[in-house]
């Protein structure tokens, strides 16, 4: 921004038209043009201090303007996050005075008992399940509703409906599709002349009826991703690439998805964050069950806190879910940044 | 390559130098310079075979919304009726006034609308706000200020979610409005898009203002504030949506019945029914969904516009 020096403005217009968010800031620059000179041109020792001072006034309304928001970021993100670590070394259930120091407790207890290695696991599935099947099919149906083909203006809006209910809503519906006697899924498995399993209430299946029933939410929203990402490509470096012989799979291989690349690791990294939190679907179609069967680590959190009251516990689980993802989101920002610059 | 090159960590993606000009960082419109022709014809067959696949697409996610809305119109009984009845041989309301007989959905209603409402405008100011500022307001920390925002995404709500129950409680918000809307009303991801939209004005404006004496609460009402109303009007639908659909926190803040949310009474609807009345719970499970259903139809561009945005930034 060029910091030419202000005609004097009328004082009369000006003064009122401080920022409201910094009266007390707005007060001395305020006042600057009524004590300095309106014709005189000011020789650089006296714009230093006036430069000064609008760096202070714009210092103290940047900060109020960001306040609200960032008090809130840390009040209710930031915050919380750390006191949950240190409520993972206590023990406590809501109710007393005060939470107790256990140290590791919680996490050794964790660790050795074999139904958190079923959760981990889970968690695992359900979201590497999820993730890479919708980013997999996203980028097969985004490429697929990217060529000129009728339908696709339909198709695009109905993929993204999913992403529009409520998975409570979501998870209510699959419950029902689910259902081996009334739902779809006697239909279908009708059709190759099978009986439909109990999804929901085996835990051979209710993994995969929260897995399906949360890619088939997911999938829609990628999909449209994709598809506009690939209709943004820059086509020129097709046409190159087209006069050089280049098309098919190599074209894929060597320039989609290269180009694509950045929007692959962002979809993994938001899918993996909201695939790992996922609740409502869970808790409408299995609550985590039978047993643990279907529980992943936020249904854990939950269940825990919520429910059993056992605040060490929960936050434990919950800390080891904040490390695995930050964790993860580390390794794919750095995977995704040196392949981006390899492939440049 | 570079061009498109984007940095998925946005804090050190985006400079914050505001002297950029901002026009290569054009916001991606709902249908900006949208190309479709590519390269030869083709093959008959493949055009089949890729029609083919566009109505397999609309299948997959057809069907189970076309389930959902025809079993909650079907006639009592119908539901179990085997061959599968796709389509109610009539049409009936009557699962919809029994659901909404079953539970207080009219006070679910309301808590829903309030909530998203008050939760959204809150959050859409804050986030106006705080992109004006990291726009055109000089700082020298601003870098750090805004990593610190943008870095909250990746903190999953589950670990703040015991803490925040523990602070509702403590300030005796525990069963209110403001213990459900206050703890959501952070922003970073409305925030970044209005940022990079803002980014994108043209600052001559701006400097004739300033020159005509407006101050910053001026030119951010007057100028700013209109010329990003495309995108506050995206990042209102999409936070909107966020919060109508939004579960967890709502149904563990909430005890009573007169303060659940819409997709807390479809809990409550089905541990009434059981799982012996499906139509009704489908018919619950419209009302929930429907509200977003249509503002998705009125305004998919808008939505789908403002996500990518976000995504391909």
């Amino acid at each position: 921004m060029t910091l030419a020096v202000r005609p004097h403005p009328d004082p009369g217009r000006s003064a009122p038209r401080g920022a409201d968010g910094g009266a007390g800031a707005a007060g001395p620059g305020a006042e600057t043009p009524g004590t300095r000179g309106a014709s005189s041109t000011p020789p650089r020792p006296r714009a230093s201090p006036q430069r000064r001072r609008r760096r202070r006034r714009d210092a103290m309304l940047f900060g109020a303007l960001i306040a609200p928001n960032l008090i809130a970021i840390i009040v209710f993100s930031y915050y919380p996050a750390l006191y949950n670590i240190g409520l993972s070394v206590m023990e406590w259930d809501f109710v007393a005075p005060s939470p107790e120091f256990v140290g590791l407790e919680n996490y050794v207890d964790l660790l050795t008992d074999p139904s958190f290695g079923q959760v981990l696991l889970n968690t695992l599935i359900f979201t590497g399940v999820s993730v890479v099947g919708s980013i997999v099919g996203g980028l097969l149906l985004g490429s697929l509703l990217a060529t000129k083909v009728p339908l696709t203006g339909f198709a695009q809006t109905m993929a993204f409906a999913p992403h529009m209910l409520p998975g409570a809503a979501v998870g209510i519906l699959w419950l029902f599709m689910f259902d081996p006697n009334y739902g779809l899924s006697r239909w279908a498995f009708s059709l190759v002349g099978a009986a439909s399993p109990d999804w929901t209430t085996t835990s051979d299946w209710s993994l995969w009826a929260i897995t399906i029933a949360y890619t088939w939410q997911r999938l829609g929203f990628v999909t449209v991703i994709c598809y506009t990402a690939i209709l943004d490509l820059p086509k020129d470096l097709y046409e190159a690439a087209a006069l050089d012989g280049a098309h098919g799979g190599k074209l894929l291989r060597h320039l989609t998805l290269p180009l694509l690349n950045p929007i692959i690791v962002f979809l993994s990294i938001t899918g993996i964050i909201s695939a790992a939190q996922a609740f409502d679907i869970i808790s409408i179609m299995t609550s985590g069950g039978p047993g643990v069967s279907s529980s992943t680590l936020s249904w854990m959190v939950y269940e825990e806190a919520f429910q059993k009251f056992d605040i060490g516990t929960a936050s434990a689980a919950a800390t080891v879910l904040l490390a695995i993802l930050l964790v993860i989101t580390y390794l794919q920002v750095r995977v995704g940044n040196r392949k981006a610059n390899d492939d440049s | 390559m570079s061009s498109l090159t984007l940095n998925p960590d946005p804090a050190s993606g985006t400079p914050v130098s505001s002297g950029a000009s901002g026009t290569d960082h054009a916001v991606v419109g709902p249908r900006a310079n949208r190309g479709r022709s590519r390269g030869p014809r083709r093959p008959r067959w493949v055009t089949g075979l890729l029609v083919a696949g566009v109505l397999t697409t609309i299948a997959v996610f057809l069907i189970p919304l076309f389930w959902l809305f025809s079993s909650s119109l079907k006639p009592h009984g119908e539901i179990y009726s085997w061959p599968l009845q796709w389509i109610p041989t009539s049409l009936t309301l009557e699962n919809f006034t029994e659901a909404w007989n079953s539970a207080p959905f009219d006070r679910f209603f309301v808590n829903s609308i309030v909530t998203t409402g008050v939760g959204t405008f809150l959050e859409i100011s804050l986030a106006i706000l705080c992109a004006y500022a990291f726009v055109f307001v000089e700082f020298r920390f601003k870098k750090i200020a805004f990593a610190l925002i943008i870095a909250s995404l990746m903190l999953p709500g589950h670990v703040t979610l015991i803490v925040n129950y523990i602070t509702v409680a403590n300030l005796g918000w525990l069963n209110s409005y403001a213990g459900i809307i206050l703890p959501g009303i952070a922003s970073a991801f409305a925030m970044f898009l209005l940022y990079q939209y803002m980014r994108t004005i043209d600052r001559d404006i701006l400097q004739a203002a300033e020159i005509d004496g407006a101050g910053h609460v001026r030119r951010m009402l007057t100028i700013v504030v209109p010329l990003s109303s495309p995108m506050i009007l995206t990042a209102t639908l999409i936070v909107m949506v966020g919060k109508w659909n939004e579960y967890i926190w709502p149904l563990i803040v909430t005890s009573t019945a007169d303060m659940r949310t819409l997709p807390i009474g479809l809990l409550f609807l089905r541990s009434q029914e059981g799982y012996s009345n499906w139509g009704v719970i489908m018919a619950g499970a419209v009302f929930v969904s429907l509200p977003m259903l249509i503002l998705f139809f009125l305004a998919q561009k808008r939505i789908i516009g403002g996500l990518a945005a976000g995504a391909l930034k």
